[in-house]
């Protein structure tokens, strides 16, 4: 009995400790061929949409995500070049894509179904080193109870918004770390040239009251009427509109920036079967349906209708000078121009 | 942090009883405490001492691994604007510590020396921004100042508007100094209570004018408190990215900084270097603390009689009021955080929702992530509490090699000093590095796992757990200990069956403290987690990022609603405790 009672505070005292240890030892569990992670820039209330399809046709495949804003995706996906974390990039803008193609990263791969997808949404080469699935494109969300308080004129272009009236009234996403930031800024310099375009944004610069770290933020923060204009994209424009914010969404007249958002393998030492499954699906009818009810302009022709709030012709929306393989090329350098121009010099402003 | 003091008898009791004991050769149990002693150093080594090495060492190379000196340090002074960012940093830190001690000074005073009404309530209300992080505090602030706030819009126009231009250094150093006030308030009142009476007497019998006494008794007794609890607002402030994130605008600061340059950017060099920059004023803070805490071992005399306030209509009601209009502006932002969270759509619809607790639709990972979460506190309050509380004994209890125990001590309150995000990167650096120049690293399976966040949160919040459970233990006669070997019983079994009951409340509290910091903090882990664990504080970050702030009202909620109840259920068990455990001490 004294015995046991003696084993028994032994244990006690070292249990703990052997838990402590436990803890220690390296959980060394082999990664399962059956769960991916994904990296992806598309907003989490899409996602909540499309992911639950693919989870129910593939039961047995464990999906990680890895959502968030393009600059901070593309970053983490250069950054780990050399001991790739993604299996599958998913909904990413194609100029990012592109960086990450010239350096190698990309594994070719047609997926099945990809005779549907638009010539011009996929890689010209065979098999594709990436396959698009939609595009979206510039918008200001303008906060029409904000704009009425300060008798304010509705904006309908881009140059509306460097006048004066505008003044600590407009956010917009930093390029840096937002796509929607990044396809304004480069298609701003296309369409007005680069000596032009950067005169613009100093100009623009003068009226942004903040630069925030996602491409919907201004949007959201225009519908709860911190801000009037927010400088973001159609589908978080017409999604705040419907949920009952006072947001009018406005489609430069000039025409919009726009970006392909694409899917592409990574290449790396262990490809798994699981990745290229959820390449396949990601551009079949069942979610280019879902795509095309939040956006209008898809990779394959789907029957859903343009949604509600759109322009009637999408497409004539889209400013057609932007070349995304110039933006690709000019990233780096746009965006180091950026932050040194706009990003550091932080001083507050009223 | 108050008492990063060291009993001072402590090394030489050691050395006395171990040069004793070298004249008998060390018997089983001996040895046995020394390999835990050891397995305690081993500890501190693998998760303090190696991964600061690694940040240091990482500041000085470039991306690919090969060695520049100080090139890292140069471009980051030369980028323009970086500058502004470490000014900018020293302006609010220095302003939000000056508000928050002094605040926290006339919280305090009123506290412990007049007899306002409602001091329990008082005490309580203070503490409240432990309980939600930091940038929950600011998401409250936007409700309340931002441009569609409730006390911006004057209530939406029912009184006159009041506009404070929250984005900026106003809302940062509002929003700090609204974070940094309990811990201002727990330094000051511990400091303000150990006053001698005898001193307020011989002033009061030498008629000296009350403003005199208090700077001639008052201020002195506390210079100790006040040191600290400066280093600590200061440090608090000045490693905080919560607040400036959310409420910044384009007012950089350097913890914002690391987050663009690691997040953004991906460059974890540069990330090392502004944190080795970051580690500057709080290794001076935890140096300059130290040495001003042993100099106060030396004033606390055994004779001191306990002052006591007597009632003082005047003061007592001004205090009152004083502690009224605090208290009043924290209930007020958790107010706007909680209701905001619950409204439909802020400003136009102002009709209850749930909608916004539909977290599984907003960025961060909705409930799987707050599950996370709590697994994640659960685990830093069980293991965190064995690791502090064995390796506190082994240091106060056992008699085994002083030198690597005063070693461990100091390493033990080294972890104070690190800032979560310098911490976070560091274990970066160090557990997900395959090998070193061919040596495999062993700990390198640990990456993106559960248990190196559970290790992360016990270290960022080791000391002060430490520092508990050491107290704790030094309350406790050491006859204990002696009587047990004596008697011949084993020392694990004194521990298990004296020692751990006796201590019990301390051991609570320590549980009850990681789990709610664990909740609650993002600095430590948002560098950290893996994409498959999701964390509810990284969470609100997520949701603010993505301009979702209702949502991050909403989780932020949830957060502070899980660490009150924990708090509270600590509270239930420990008067029930006290009443079991304690009752040797009545007769």
């Amino acid at each position: 009995m004294r015995h046991h009672r003696k084993l028994a505070s032994l244990a006690a005292f070292f249990l703990p400790i052997l838990l402590l240890v436990g803890l220690g030892i390296p959980l060394a569990i082999a990664q399962a061929d059956k769960t991916i992670n994904v990296y992806t820039a598309l907003e989490d209330d899409q996602i909540a949409v499309y992911l639950p399809l693919f989870e129910k046709e593939h039961p047995d495949i464990k999906v990680n995500i890895v959502r968030d804003s393009t600059g901070v995706v593309t970053a983490k996906l250069l950054a780990e070049k050399d001991n790739p974390q993604a299996d599958v990039v998913w909904g990413l803008a194609a100029t990012s894509l592109l960086v990450a193609d010239q350096q190698g990263m990309l594994e070719p791969y047609a997926p099945a179904g990809l005779e549907r997808i638009l010539p011009e949404f996929r890689d010209k080469r065979n098999p594709p080193h990436w396959v698009g699935i939609d595009t979206y494109f510039s918008a200001f969300c303008v906060n029409t109870v904000e704009l009425n308080k300060r008798n304010l004129p509705m904006p309908t272009s881009w140059a509306d918004l460097i006048k004066p009236e505008y003044k600590g009234q407009i956010v917009m996403s930093n390029p840096a770390s937002s796509g929607t930031g990044f396809l304004s800024v480069a298609t701003l310099l296309q369409m007005k040239g680069e000596e032009e375009g950067w005169k613009y944004l100093d100009a623009l610069h003068e009226n942004i009251a903040q630069y925030m770290h996602s491409g919907s933020k201004p949007c959201r923060v225009a519908g709860a009427g911190e801000y009037v204009i927010g400088i973001s994209f159609d589908f978080r424009a017409i999604r705040q509109k419907n949920n009952g914010e006072p947001i009018e969404a406005v489609f430069p007249s000039e025409g919009s920036g726009w970006e392909v958002e694409a899917n592409a393998l990574v290449k790396k030492a262990q490809i798994k079967d699981a990745a290229k499954t959820f390449l396949d699906w990601a551009i079949s009818d069942a979610v280019m349906q879902e795509y095309a009810k939040s956006f209008p302009v898809t990779a394959a022709k789907t029957s859903v209708p343009i949604p509600a709030g759109y322009p009637a012709d999408p497409v004539a929306q889209l400013f057609p000078g932007n070349d995304l393989n110039w933006a690709a090329a000019n990233r780096e350098r746009i965006l180091k121009k950026w932050t040194e121009k706009y990003d550091v010099k932080s001083e507050p402003r009223s | 942090m108050t008492s990063v003091s060291r009993d001072r008898s402590l090394g030489s009791l050691g050395l006395a009883v171990s040069q004793a004991s070298v004249t008998r050769k060390p018997t089983r149990e001996d040895w046995l405490q020394r390999g835990l002693i050891l397995l305690v150093a081993l500890w501190l080594l693998v998760s303090v001492v190696l991964p600061l090495g690694q940040i240091l060492s990482r500041s000085l190379v470039n991306s690919n691994g090969e060695w520049v000196g100080l090139a890292n340090y140069r471009t980051y002074f030369t980028t323009p604007g970086l500058a502004i960012s470490m000014r900018n940093t020293l302006w609010v830190s220095f302003t939000s510590t000056l508000i928050s001690v002094g605040l926290g000074f006339g919280y305090s005073y009123a506290l412990t020396r007049t007899c306002m009404p409602l001091k329990g309530l008082m005490r309580l209300l203070v503490m409240l921004p432990l309980y939600l992080p930091s940038l929950a505090q600011a998401i409250g602030l936007i409700y309340l100042f931002g441009n569609q706030g409730l006390v911006s819009t004057g209530l939406f126009g029912l009184l006159p508007e009041w506009r404070i231009g929250l984005y900026g250094p106003t809302g940062i150093i509002l929003g700090e100094s609204l974070y940094c006030l309990p811990q201002a308030v727990l330094i000051l009142s511990t400091a303000l209570l150990l006053a001698d009476a005898r001193l307020y007497e011989a002033s009061l019998a030498l008629r000296t004018p009350p403003w005199r006494t208090f700077c001639t008794v008052t201020l002195p007794g506390i210079r100790f408190g006040l040191v600290s609890a400066i280093f600590v607002c200061f440090t608090l402030v000045f490693t905080d990215f919560g607040v400036p994130k959310v409420v910044g605008g384009n007012y950089n600061v350097l913890a914002t900084d690391i987050y663009k340059q690691v997040i953004g950017q991906q460059n974890l060099v540069m990330g090392a270097t502004i944190s080795v920059l970051m580690l500057v004023p709080t290794v001076i803070a935890f140096v300059v603390d130290r040495l001003v805490q042993q100099r106060q071992v030396a004033l606390v005399g055994s004779r001191v009689v306990p002052y006591r306030p007597r009632p003082n209509p005047w003061l007592d009601w001004a205090a009152f009021g004083f502690c009224g209009l605090v208290a009043g502006a924290i209930l007020a932002v958790l107010g706007a955080l909680v209701v905001a969270s619950l409204v439909r759509v802020w400003p136009y619809q102002l009709t209850l929702s749930l909608r916004h607790y539909n977290l599984n639709a907003a960025p961060g990972g909705g409930y799987p992530a707050y599950w996370n979460s709590l697994r994640m506190s659960a685990y830093t309050a069980i293991f965190g509490t064995v690791v502090v509380f064995v390796s506190a004994y082994l240091v106060e209890k056992s008699r085994q090699w002083p030198k690597l125990r005063s070693l461990i001590y100091f390493a033990s309150t080294l972890p104070v000093a690190l800032p979560g995000l310098v911490l976070g990167l560091a274990y970066i650096f160090f557990f997900n590095t395959p090998s070193w120049g061919g040596i495999p690293n062993p700990f390198h399976g640990l990456y993106s796992s559960m248990s190196l966040l559970v290790i992360c949160n016990i270290v960022h919040f080791y000391t002060v757990s430490f520092l508990t459970a050491s107290t704790a233990l030094k309350q406790l006669d050491p006859e204990f200990e002696a009587v047990g070997s004596c008697l011949g019983v084993p020392f694990y079994r004194t521990f298990w069956r004296v020692t751990t009951p006796l201590c019990l409340p301390a051991i609570l509290q320590i549980g009850t403290f990681f789990f709610v910091q664990a909740m609650v903090t993002v600095s430590a882990v948002i560098f950290l987690y893996p994409p498959n664990l999701r964390l509810a504080s990284v969470a609100v970050v997520n949701m603010d990022d993505a301009g979702n702030i209702a949502s991050a009202a909403a989780m932020s909620t949830l957060i502070v609603l899980t660490s009150l109840g924990i708090q509270l259920l600590y509270w239930a068990a420990t008067t029930r405790l006290r009443r079991w455990s304690q009752a040797w001490k009545e007769r």
